[in-house]
């Protein structure tokens, strides 16, 4: 069975098989409570439609999911992915309190609730955050919210990637607002999200060229959804690179485009994907490949050893049958 | 009742302690392995020392290869294994198994790097909480999860408790502040979860083994993030006429958009007991005070603490004081965080709830708790991490006293039930451990509690790691006769219930 919400990240992973399992037709919000900062909604519910409810309160999805045309929350607690202000807010799992799930044998099943804090049994709605819906289909999710910064200010400054990447930890590692950083050929931006007192002291401290309200917004809403022209088009395979934040200017050929203060480098290349892999996999990160994928190149990095196999078990406690989307992370999962 | 909590929750063999003594002797340096009565007995309970129980054997391996050797051999024996950092836990989790070996990691208590640039810090699982943010102190970092006991309790129990503490709600749990853990499986496998990089492959693991109470794996090494320090915090103190309108202003500051370092609640009795203890300068006329943090820049602070007087005044708080220094603000925690002894001076024992509902229920619960006070006859000091809705009730009483352990235990699985009934849960942060497997059947049916028996069979086949603790077997919940109940399917919501 493939299981598929809006469709908006369809292009990641395997081709799935199986029967289309729409979870659209189940939507809607469940509960709301501005004053609570969790909100519940059913899986089929589109992104976009949660968002402007809580923009609406003033409050927001601290980890900033991209909002691919037609994404859905589903697809979003499935997927994992996180944008710009992960670095400052969290992830998705982060933000994540508690999942109605459907497992392989059709049990529902409810883990987690709508408290902050809850250490009651495994964390279990927590693992279906990036599992890419192969343990069990998602049916609700409970999910925190949190309170809109009164105003953001976005800097922009000349850097090489090496003086970046200094930078932006050297300022993480101070008590500043910091909530977004980017870099590209040359180019800094930061973004500061606060009060007006703070953000005018955290500015004297980043220093840089003040980018206008609209511009900056369009600009991080562009980085997040991949709309910037770095994404755009090419041949080019697109690799996304999770690495330790510090790692020094990887020997890629390429053009890279660099979030979350170094810790997400984005690669367009040609290299071949084992010597890719092998270069990022050496200074303790991993490469996914993202658009682009030449024939026979795993997307997700393949697992190995004693982990192989513990996913394996993981998949058959919660999916016996392997019913759900099977494949869909690489190979066997 | 299914095979898999059968397979799990089986009763283990007798195994000759001379044998096992022998082969672990083999294994580990001398001093390494405790057999006799008298070096065990330290170890016979955590910080829940209503329940204890004598292991077969204690062992104090010093690194990983030793906690490998230890583990192979237990497997191969089929002996039961429980790790323990500390003993600080209130749940009962590090209690040992009557057949098994209790595994103390409080000699690897190394702090392997301290990486500055990367806000990262390496430790062996036996570091103690509070040690590692004085590490990280010179470099103007610090690790922000504080449990109450953070001078004792080590980072190994933190990650399988998911430890909280009175800043979470602005900075997270432990979860939420360790990046990697590497584990040893009850084989002896290495197992890596996590990564010095944002995101891993494959599935979401850390967030699977933090707070999984030492059943899946034993850790032996962490790295934890580290925040930079804030550059200043006051705090204001504000007293209020009724309960239910403090709960109603805790409700107001978030409504407000603010987002405080910490936000505490205290009853008239817990008030009244701590003020005699430290003299806080508690005001001892209200029904309840609040204590709100602010952290951050001096800006940033000075905005939000006249957001937050603003916010507390128009809910009807008849008295705001806020730090006008460093010793003033500690003065007034001093008063928040002697309420466990000062608990413990009005009574010969106390129990210590762990609960969590959503915040606008805190009024309606400390009704119940109250009504639940005068119908088992017994005394409680209400102490609440009101922010996260993560509620401490310590209820009083004298367990030399015929019947009223009892009754307190009743008391407390009544509030922990109420909890669920309200659309919480049993465990905010102190964990099920053995105490509140009872109160588990509330939470969870019989298909969620075999799906996890099915996880931890998936990490540990022979179900050896810390078995009996967290998950209630379906044989036991039906023993207890405790009924599912599910916040948003309890019938006549509007009877009060004890």
């Amino acid at each position: 069975m493939r299981i598929v919400g809006g469709g908006s990240k369809s292009f990641l992973g395997d081709v799935l098989q199986g029967d289309l399992l729409d979870t659209r037709g189940y939507a809607g919000v469940i509960d709301y409570d501005p004053a609570e900062l969790v909100i519940s909604v059913r899986a089929g519910t589109s992104l976009d439609e949660v968002t402007t409810l809580l923009a609406a309160h003033g409050q927001m999805l601290a980890f900033e999911p991209p909002a691919f045309p037609g994404a859905t929350i589903g697809g979003m607690v499935a997927s994992g992915l996180s944008g710009p202000r992960r670095v400052q807010a969290g992830a998705v799992r982060d933000h994540l309190l508690g999942i109605g799930l459907i497992d392989g044998q059709g049990q529902w099943l409810q883990f987690g609730g709508r408290v902050m804090k809850n250490v009651a049994g495994f964390d279990v709605s927590r693992l279906m955050a990036g599992a890419w819906g192969t343990l069990g289909l998602i049916a609700q999710v409970s999910v925190r919210t949190m309170p809109r910064p009164p105003l953001e200010l976005t800097l922009r400054l000349e850097l090489t990637e090496a003086a970046a990447i200094e930078r932006f930890n050297r300022l993480a590692g101070q008590p500043l607002p910091l909530s977004a950083t980017a870099w590209q050929a040359g180019l800094a931006h930061l973004r500061l999200s606060g009060t007006e007192a703070s953000l005018r002291a955290a500015q004297a401290v980043t220093g840089g060229e003040v980018v206008g309200e609209v511009e900056a917004a369009g600009y991080w809403q562009a980085l997040r959804d991949q709309r910037l022209p770095f994404f755009a088009g090419g041949t080019q395979a697109l690799w996304r690179l999770a690495v330790p934040g510090t790692t020094a200017s990887l020997p890629l050929q390429g053009e890279m485009l660099m979030e979350w203060h170094g810790g997400l480098r984005w690669l367009r290349s040609d290299m071949p994907a084992a010597a890719l892999r092998a270069a990022v996999s050496a200074v303790g990160g991993h490469a996914q490949c993202w658009r682009n994928r030449a024939p026979g190149v795993a997307s997700f990095e393949p697992l190995q050893g004693p982990m192989a196999a513990l996913h394996r078990r993981l998949r058959r406690a919660f999916d016996p049958q392997g019913v759900f989307n099977p494949g869909r992370m690489g190979g066997e999962f | 009742m299914n095979p898999d909590s059968l397979r799990a929750s089986r009763e283990f063999a007798a195994v000759d302690r001379a044998l096992l003594a022998q082969r672990l002797r083999r294994a580990l340096p001398a001093d390494a392995v405790l057999v006799d009565d008298e070096s065990v007995r330290p170890y016979e309970c955590d910080g829940l020392a209503t329940y204890r129980r004598m292991p077969l054997a204690v062992v104090l391996p010093q690194d990983e290869a030793q906690v490998q050797a230890v583990l192979r051999i237990c497997a191969e024996l089929g002996v039961p294994v429980v790790a323990r950092g500390a003993g600080t836990g209130l749940s009962g989790g590090a209690m040992p198994h009557a057949q098994g070996v209790l595994m103390s990691l409080a000699r690897l208590n190394r702090i392997v790097s301290l990486d500055p640039l990367a806000r990262l810090a390496v430790v062996q699982p036996g570091v103690r909480n509070l040690s590692i943010s004085e590490a990280a102190k010179p470099h103007g970092l610090y690790y922000a999860p504080d449990p109450s006991s953070q001078i004792a309790c080590t980072i190994g129990g933190n990650v399988a408790e998911n430890a909280g503490g009175v800043h979470c709600l602005k900075y997270g749990l432990t979860l939420h502040n360790v990046m990697r853990v590497r584990a040893l499986s009850i084989d002896g496998e290495v197992l890596e979860f996590g990564s010095h990089a944002l995101d891993s492959p494959g599935l979401d693991l850390l967030a699977l083994v933090i707070g999984s109470e030492g059943m899946l794996a034993v850790v032996t090494e962490v790295t934890v993030r580290l925040l930079p320090l804030p550059q200043t915090a006051r705090c204001v103190l504000a007293s209020f006429g009724s309960v239910v309108r403090a709960g109603e202003a805790v409700a107001g500051v978030i409504s407000a958009g603010i987002i405080p370092a910490g936000m505490e609640m205290m009853d008239k009795a817990a008030t009244a007991a701590v003020e005699e203890f430290v003299h806080a300068g508690y005001p001892l006329d209200a029904e309840a005070i609040l204590l709100v943090e602010s952290d951050g820049t001096p800006e940033a602070v000075e905005d939000e603490i006249a957001q937050i007087r603003q916010v507390l005044q128009a809910h009807g708080a008849h008295d705001i004081r806020v730090s006008r220094d460093e010793a003033e603000r500690l003065r007034f925690w001093a008063g928040r965080k002697a309420a466990f002894p000062a608990a413990g001076r009005l009574a010969a024992d106390y129990y210590c709830m762990d609960g969590t509902i959503p915040r606008k229920r805190l009024g309606e619960m400390l009704e119940s708790i109250a009504l639940m006070a005068q119908r088992y006859g017994l005394r409680c000091l209400n102490v609440f991490h009101a922010g996260d809705g993560n509620l401490h009730p310590l209820i009083l009483f004298d367990a030399s006293q015929p019947g009223e352990q009892g009754r307190a235990e009743e008391f407390g699985e009544a509030i922990l039930r109420h909890s669920v009934e309200l659309g919480g849960t049993v465990s905010g942060e102190h964990g099920v451990g053995v105490e509140k497997l009872g109160a588990m059947c509330a939470q969870f049916n019989e298909a969620e509690l075999e799906s996890f028996f099915r996880v931890k069979l998936a990490f540990d086949g022979q179900g050896l790691l810390n078995p009996g603790k967290a998950i209630p077997t379906l044989n036991r919940c039906a023993e207890y006769g405790m009924q599912h109940v599910r916040g948003d399917a309890v019938t006549h919501p509007g009877l009060p219930r004890f």
